[in-house]
């Protein structure tokens, strides 16, 4: 199981722009080096990752072999509402992990 | 001719003298220190500091049982942050029943097997490296202690200085001539350091990854071309040893990041 940090302010006024942290532990195998053996190592990466907030969805992206492990986004929003934040990654080998933080509207 | 030749070797003589010429204390700087910006920032914040996903990891393998003894670490140690604080400015330290210093990552795996029954932890699993993190976050912001205060560990300190001032490998380069002398100089675009142990394990952008002191050694003897110790030999000890000594009094500041 991947560890992930995300770091959302939990108190904020309404029409707030917000600044939304997230990093995830992963190797992100590009599937291009080769081992000791010189066999290639078989790709393992997140490929997609979407962050909804009350069920709508705020901001989305696609990975790719280029980004480097553990990947760091961060991204922006204005507060509405006060409610829940979801995120989601998932990538290679059955690869999906979901988390959610709360935030307070004023 | 003769003159020139005189001049040569007292250029010579005023080159090697220099080689083992320490760095003042108050001109001593942590690598954090000689970070760009942005390196800085990711250390900064830890929310964007990988290395404290290990330290996550390190904390939820100190609370689980492992081997014969069914115990956790938890159980004798408690809480880390009152019982582990300090602990990773002090080592390595002397260990009696070895007869010499040991570093922090053998003191964990001595732990493991001998109080919890457990398999030994390879060196640069992820495991052990969680656990050392966990370990060495509780000493954030304190100083180095100076390890000649344990006279017992004093001819392990002189060894590593030894070898620190050694010159090896086919570049024929001694720690020291980089790490006392070129600081602050550029190598392949970065600054050199003083090489000071203050934030290990650290998270190196080069490496992708979590790794130990002994792994940075490793680095650096690879570099100059030089025979790599097998992780755990001593020599990378006694080094460890004389590193933290050079380093007294500066703050720990693991996880540390570095490019």
């Amino acid at each position: 199981m991947s560890r992930a940090l995300i770091s959302v302010p939990p108190k904020v006024k309404k029409g707030q722009v917000i600044e939304i942290k997230t990093l995830i532990q992963h190797v992100m195998e590009t599937g291009f080096r080769p081992n000791s053996t010189g066999v290639l190592i078989p790709r393992d990466i997140i490929s997609a990752f979407t962050c909804t907030y009350n069920g709508t969805e705020i901001f989305r992206c696609e990975m790719f072999p280029a980004m480097a492990a553990n990947p760091f986004l961060t991204f922006h929003t204005v507060a509405t509402e006060s409610g829940t934040l979801e995120f989601a990654w998932s990538g290679d080998n059955g690869f999906s992990v979901k988390e959610s933080a709360k935030i307070q509207v004023e | 001719m003769i003159r020139l030749g005189l001049w040569a070797a007292m250029a010579l003589v005023a080159a090697c003298g220099a080689a083992t010429a320490q760095i003042p204390l108050n001109e001593r700087r942590t690598g954090y220190e000689l970070l760009g910006p942005t390196t800085k920032a990711i250390q900064d914040d830890d929310m964007s500091n990988p290395g404290m996903l290990w330290v996550l990891d390190g904390g939820a393998l100190w609370q689980r049982t492992a081997g014969t003894s069914g115990k956790a670490c938890a159980e004798c140690h408690g809480d880390a942050a009152a019982s582990m604080k300090g602990v990773a400015a002090r080592y390595p330290a002397f260990e009696a029943k070895a007869g010499r210093p040991i570093d922090l990552e053998q003191r964990i795996i001595q732990c493991r097997v001998e109080q919890q029954g457990a398999p030994a932890l390879a060196r640069e699993s992820r495991e052990l490296l969680a656990l050392t993190a966990y370990v060495v976050r509780q000493s954030r912001g304190l100083p180095i202690e100076d390890p000649l205060k344990d006279e017992r560990v004093k001819p392990f300190v002189d060894a590593g200085r030894a070898l620190y001032e050694q010159r090896q490998g086919q570049l024929n380069l001694a720690c020291a001539q980089c790490h006392d002398e070129l600081w602050d100089k550029r190598l392949v675009g970065n600054l050199i350091s003083q090489g000071h142990p203050t934030g290990y394990p650290q998270y190196r952008l080069e490496w992708q990854t979590m790794g130990s002191l002994q792994r940075r050694l490793r680095n650096c003897l690879i570099g100059v071309r030089a025979k790599t110790y097998v992780y755990g030999a001593p020599e990378y000890v006694d080094l460890a040893l004389y590193m933290m000594w050079r380093a007294r009094g500066l703050p720990i500041e693991a996880p540390a990041v570095r490019p």
